[in-house]
């Protein structure tokens, strides 16, 4: 499979630190993948993600996006193939409204208005915001910032969609209909996905599963074996979902659960099962 | 506080909120010159009547209006009794007493500033009732364009001033929470004498101050992945477009401007 981002070798240290933020971090990404990273607070996973935008200097290693080396040269050419998301959606809106913040990409890149303008609905339109295209940030929810944010990485196309914890602060429901959206913008326009996050069903969407700690690349696997963990997940950063904490909780009073990963429902159908049986 | 209404914004549907930004704003200076050069009945009068009409033009009521300003009344009395009491003399002497001076010019004077007063803030709370805080950005970003050639950084200004407008209510927001959480604590905010009020203001502006700079940092990574590089080499999205009631508004003002340039004592 074809990479669109090689990593190799790659450390950062902030400024006097004395331990390294990321230490010989090396791996790629396919195109067309959706690769999650997961890690504790302070494994370095914001660090790596901005790395790979160019948006810390690193000395040491290389970035390779979709064939441009990353360098002072090339960073705004790199920077025109990712979008980022950041964890939290008030200090990422720029523009005095949802349409203005759509527009402040476009903007930047010197698109004229006349470009901008359908663009823009588009983008918003894609993102299902567009009874809101006058609204002032601070009547919208977190959710819908996210997804203004969204929309203003939609409006620049680019192929590759880095989201940093982008889930964190939403509540369940905004948190779903997030990831959905990104699936959706996936499909729609070919893009390949980072998501760095400590959310299980974030996780579980992925192809790959990247494990980060202490700035090192530690794990990489599939979410099924990830997922077979089971409590151990903790150790790896991720929050633990709701079916393993009441396994955790059903083994302690004597009653053997099912070792494999689970959803929901297949939880639910099993305690069905078991207590009907007794 | 909360019937505080100048600098504060009233949607609603006028040809006063319509009209272009920029247009409202040199109006506005225009009217303050106009105002400075009434000084007799009649271009008080037409003042009074234009200042009137602008405001029933905006929809917004009168007595709203009024409600709104009574808290700078004080001021206003203020500033008339001591134009009142200390003008030099001329005229006819009312009363006196030690340096205090009542005369016939001070009289007169003092109502004319009264007037004046009133009439600048009455206009001034029009133009921002009727005005969006980002629309007079925008206008006056506008506005500022030819200090360009003298190397002010006119979009950097712009472009600072949309985003400390953006983060208004993110930080009221966040103002709010920290004094109740505070106040959770145990902390009194607005009570005791001035040096304990003030003091009870460090467990609110310290971490708001933190929060502000963090906020400014993620603020800027988001801003440089976004593309942005400086102010000048951008497009623009939102833009203004003079109309023909904004040429129709600047005839009205210039005739208002030549009555009382024909009706002013010179
Ligand atoms: N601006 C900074 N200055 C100094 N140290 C930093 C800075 N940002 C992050 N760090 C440190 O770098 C390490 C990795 O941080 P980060 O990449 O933000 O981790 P994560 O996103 O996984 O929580 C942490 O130990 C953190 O304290
Ligand atoms: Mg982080």
């Amino acid at each position: 499979m074809e990479n669109i981002i090689e990593v190799k070798h790659l450390s950062y240290r902030y400024g006097k630190e004395q331990r390294p933020a990321l230490n010989d971090v090396s791996f790629d990404v396919h195109r067309g993948e959706w690769l999650a990273i997961v890690g504790h607070n302070g494994s370095g996973k914001s660090t790596l993600a901005k790395s790979l935008d160019g948006l810390l200097p690193f000395t040491e290693g290389t970035v390779t996006v979709d064939g441009l080396e990353l360098s002072p040269a090339t960073v705004w050419q790199v920077r025109e193939k990712i979008g980022m998301i950041f964890q939290n959606p008030d200090n990422q809106f720029v523009g005095a409204t949802v349409e203005d913040d759509v527009a402040f990409g476009l903007e930047n890149r010197q698109v004229t208005r006349e470009d901008m303008i359908p663009r823009v609905k588009a983008a918003i339109e894609e993102v299902g915001m567009h009874d809101f295209a006058q609204r002032e940030p601070s009547s919208l929810s977190g959710g819908q910032k996210q997804r203004v944010a969204l929309a203003g990485i939609v409006a620049i196309t680019p192929s590759i969609l880095i989201l940093d914890e982008a889930t964190s602060m939403l509540d369940p429901l905004g948190r779903h209909d997030m990831l959905e959206l990104v699936s959706k913008l996936r499909r729609d326009q070919k893009l390949t996905v980072i998501s760095i996050t400590h959310d299980i069903d974030e996780a579980a969407n992925a192809d790959r599963i990247l494990v980060i700690d202490d700035g090192q690349l530690v794990q990489e696997a599939s979410p099924a074996e990830i997922f077979a963990l089971g409590e151990k997940l903790v150790d790896l950063g991720l929050d633990l979902p709701f079916t393993a904490k009441l396994k955790a909780a059903l083994k302690k009073r004597g009653i053997e659960p099912p070792t494999n990963y689970q959803t929901m429902a297949e939880m639910e159908e099993w305690l069905w099962q078991s207590l009907s049986n007794t | 506080m909360s019937n505080f209404i100048f600098g504060r914004y009233l949607p609603l549907n006028s040809v006063v909120h319509r009209l272009d930004p920029r247009a409202k704003l040199m109006l506005s200076f225009f009217y303050i010159v106009l105002v400075f050069m009434a000084n007799n009945l009649v271009t008080y009068g037409i003042l009074i009547v234009f200042t009137l009409a602008a405001i029933f033009a905006s929809k917004i009521s009168l007595g709203f209006f009024l409600k709104g300003i009574r808290p700078l009344l004080w001021l206003i009395v203020f500033t008339v009794v001591l134009q009142l009491l200390f003008s030099p003399a001329g005229g006819h002497v009312y009363f006196h007493w030690a340096f205090i001076n009542i005369t016939q010019y001070g009289v007169v004077n003092s109502g004319y500033i009264f007037i004046r007063f009133l009439l600048i803030i009455m206009m001034s709370t029009l133009l921002t009732l009727s005005t969006q805080p980002l629309d007079i950005a925008t206008g006056l970003s506008s506005l500022m364009k030819p200090l360009r050639w003298v190397h002010v950084p006119v979009d950097t200004l712009a472009m600072m001033l949309s985003i400390a407008l953006r983060f208004v209510p993110t930080l009221m927001d966040e103002a709010t929470k920290i004094m109740n959480a505070q106040r959770a604590r145990g902390v009194d905010f607005g009570e005791g004498g001035l040096f304990k009020q003030a003091k009870s203001l460090i467990p609110l502006m310290v971490p708001l101050f933190m929060s502000a700079f963090n906020r400014a940092e993620d603020l800027s990574t988001a801003m440089e992945a976004r593309g942005y590089q400086d102010s000048e080499h951008r497009s623009q999205y939102r833009i203004l477009t003079w109309q023909k009631r904004d040429t129709v508004t600047w005839i009205i003002f210039i005739i208002g401007f030549a009555a009382i340039l024909a009706f002013r004592r010179w």
